[in-house]
């Protein structure tokens, strides 16, 4: 991770972020607890974040996520632990001393003024003079592509537009370190593709440290630097994308990233399982503590599909990707499978087609039978 | 009846679709008919006791001996209380929205209070217990008329904070590194300005027009020297009154006009006396002015 921090660094530069500070700073969080009542929220969580990089949180409503990032901001505190930023346990400074910028999920612009003063906000709290202010307001609004709008007010703004403007507000303030709550949960589709990369690559070139926290595992995969899953207050797995879609370390993360069948198996000592006919080996530990009856996790182009009289399942449905055509069969036994094919393949297999599904002989996570 | 009469003949206008004619048209009779009840009802008594006065009455209004001090007393205890009331409910609103979103039903409650309870005993009450030092002084009338205005403030207020996401607003600014006097002057004051105004002139009505508590603690203010002269003079006294209620009347439709203008300036919510309806943001996106 310092290697890419390193990089984000050298690609700061620019007019923007000359009279900066320089590059984000490295956050630890260590060891957080928070209760609300009887909940419990965080439980235990511990994270680093190297300087520019940008670590996406993932995980169900509730999973504490959200928690996390409020106690970062400073507007929550954590009934143990500590929160580290460039070295200093920060745990009990106020959230207007933290330096750090934030855009929310709701639209947050104040609706006193416009986009300009929006931005400029922040620059007047650290008493930055009118002329300059505006000046660089000006450049961060630029810098997100909204020049036009300096004039307008928030309600003149479309959704994508305000959170453009928030989003510059947030860097203004050149904040050590840039907080997202969902920021792109309430606008629609299209936008929120656009905003995606356009967030992505700003932080890359200022190399400010980000936390963003999502429930939009496609957002947090191709966004983050590394992705950390959390579950019941707890951080899962915290890796780069692509490992934690190839390796996830537990059965929650395996299912909540990507799509992923469930066939039955059976264990064959620790390390094979036997399922759909064949015997394949369990990848790492995850066989650990089980025996027996278990489920084998397949991601749908880990199954291989054949069109075969008499074989182990029916086509039952087809959806259309693109590229790929992923097809629905029903096992024997009522399980259902989803099989990636390759388009002109799939052609074929229409529903109430015979297929044989099968396992390619590489390795596969087990987990407990449900 | 003028204005019955002329309904079907908007509904004859040749572009019915175009907005007025076809407002006019569902416009039933019986809802002309209400309005002129409710009308005549109201004017009535006004008409008449303009007629009783007369106009010369008004002239005459000024030169009466304790127009003066006590229009003048009633103005203090106006300013005074309206401060009083501002300092003391703004923050408190402000800090129950934030922190103790829970206890707003108490809120309400209590501030209900002073509107249950008859006047007569709360001033009764008060003069009991109220230091020799403020006695006579109109600051010990002012006290009072905060609690009274307390309905009234509470609820514009309340309607005023609940128009826009204070909670996300008052992060927002705090995470950009203002404190909380920059976060509620810059940011939470500009937003519930109409409230305040609202509030403001409520408050400003009820001391304008408060009668029972003032004449038994015996201060003179407006209300209480139309009462007392109008021993002397019926006409004056009358015209008097009437004088009140059309400057209160001017102050309410001058809020609801500054109200409106501010609304219709920089979107957000409209904030009419004790009701308050929230813009749908996303609504009003691609709509500029």
């Amino acid at each position: 991770m310092t290697t890419r921090a390193a990089a984000g660094t050298q690609a700061t530069g620019g007019a923007v972020r000359a009279a900066g500070t320089g590059a984000g700073a490295p956050v630890v969080l260590t060891d957080l607890s928070r209760h609300f009542g009887a909940v419990r929220a965080l439980d235990g969580l511990t994270l680093e974040i190297a300087p520019g990089e940008l670590v996406a949180l993932l995980g169900p409503s509730g999973c504490g996520k959200t928690t996390a990032l409020r106690i970062l901001a400073g507007f929550e505190a954590a009934d143990s632990g500590s929160v580290g930023v460039d070295g200093k346990d920060i745990s009990r400074v106020p959230a207007a001393k933290r330096d750090m910028g934030m855009v929310f999920q709701s639209y947050s612009l104040f609706p006193n003024m416009t986009a300009l003063d929006n931005v400029g906000f922040g620059l007047r709290m650290r008493k930055q003079r009118g002329s300059a202010r505006s000046r660089r307001a000006g450049e961060l609004l630029d810098m997100v592509g909204l020049t036009d709008q300096a004039k307008k007010y928030p309600h003149q703004m479309s959704g994508g537009q305000q959170q453009r403007v928030a989003l510059a507000r947030a860097l203004a303030i050149e904040p050590r370190v840039l907080l997202l709550d969902e920021p792109l949960s309430a606008l629609d589709a299209k936008v929120r593709l656009q905003l995606r990369e356009q967030i992505r690559a700003l932080q890359q070139r200022l190399g400010t440290t980000t936390l963003f926290v999502t429930h939009d595992q496609e957002e947090a995969l191709s966004m983050a630097d590394r992705v950390g899953v959390m579950r019941d207050g707890r951080l899962e797995q915290v890796a780069e994308p692509s490992q934690l879609y190839d390796q996830p370390a537990t059965a929650f993360v395996a299912e909540f990233v990507g799509t992923m069948n469930r066939i039955p198996g059976e264990l064959q000592g620790e390390d094979e399982v036997s399922a759909l006919g064949t015997v394949v080996p369990v990848h790492g530990e995850t066989a650990s503590g089980l025996s027996g009856d278990v489920d084998v996790l397949v991601r749908p182009e880990g199954l291989e599909l054949a069109v075969l009289t008499g074989g182990n399942g029916i086509v039952t449905h087809k959806t259309f990707l693109g590229s790929v055509t992923r097809v629905s069969v029903l096992l024997s036994g009522d399980v259902s499978v989803k099989v990636d094919q390759p388009s002109g393949v799939a052609a074929a297999m229409s529903p109430g087609t015979s297929v044989q599904v099968s396992l390619p002989a590489v390795p596969v996570l087990v987990a407990e039978r449900r | 009846m003028a204005a019955v009469a002329s309904a079907p003949a908007g509904a004859q206008a040749p572009t019915p679709a175009a907005g007025s004619p076809a407002r006019w048209r569902s416009f039933p009779y019986w809802r002309w008919v209400i309005l002129l009840l409710a009308g005549a009802y109201f004017l009535i008594p006004l008409y008449a006791a303009l007629r009783f006065a007369g106009l010369k009455a008004f002239g005459d209004i000024f030169k009466q001996s304790g127009f003066f001090s006590a229009i003048g007393l009633s103005l203090r205890l106006g300013v005074i209380t309206t401060i009083f009331t501002l300092v003391l409910m703004v923050p408190t609103t402000v800090y129950v929205h934030l922190r103790l979103p829970q206890i707003r039903r108490l809120m309400e409650g209590i501030t209900i209070l002073p509107i249950v309870i008859p006047p007569i005993v709360l001033i009764i009450g008060v003069l009991k217990v109220a230091p020799g030092f403020l006695l006579g002084t109109p600051y010990l009338l002012a006290l009072v008329y905060v609690i009274l205005a307390m309905p009234f403030a509470y609820r514009s207020l309340d309607a005023g904070l609940r128009s826009f996401d204070l909670k996300t607003m008052v992060e927002a600014s705090n995470s950009l590194g203002a404190g909380w006097p920059a976060t509620l002057w810059r940011v939470v004051l500009p937003n519930i300005s109409t409230s305040i105004l609202s509030a403001t002139v409520l408050t400003v009505a009820l001391v304008l027009g408060e009668f029972t508590m003032a004449s038994l603690a015996l201060y003179v203010t407006f209300p209480v020297w139309i009462v007392q002269f109008e021993q002397n003079s019926g006409p004056v006294s009358v015209a008097a009154s009437l004088l009140a209620l059309f400057v209160t009347w001017i102050l309410l439709m001058l809020i609801v006009a500054i109200g409106g203008r501010s609304t219709r300036r920089r979107g957000g919510s409209q904030v009419a006396l004790f009701t308050v309806t929230r813009q749908d943001f996303s609504q009003t996106v691609g709509e500029p002015e």
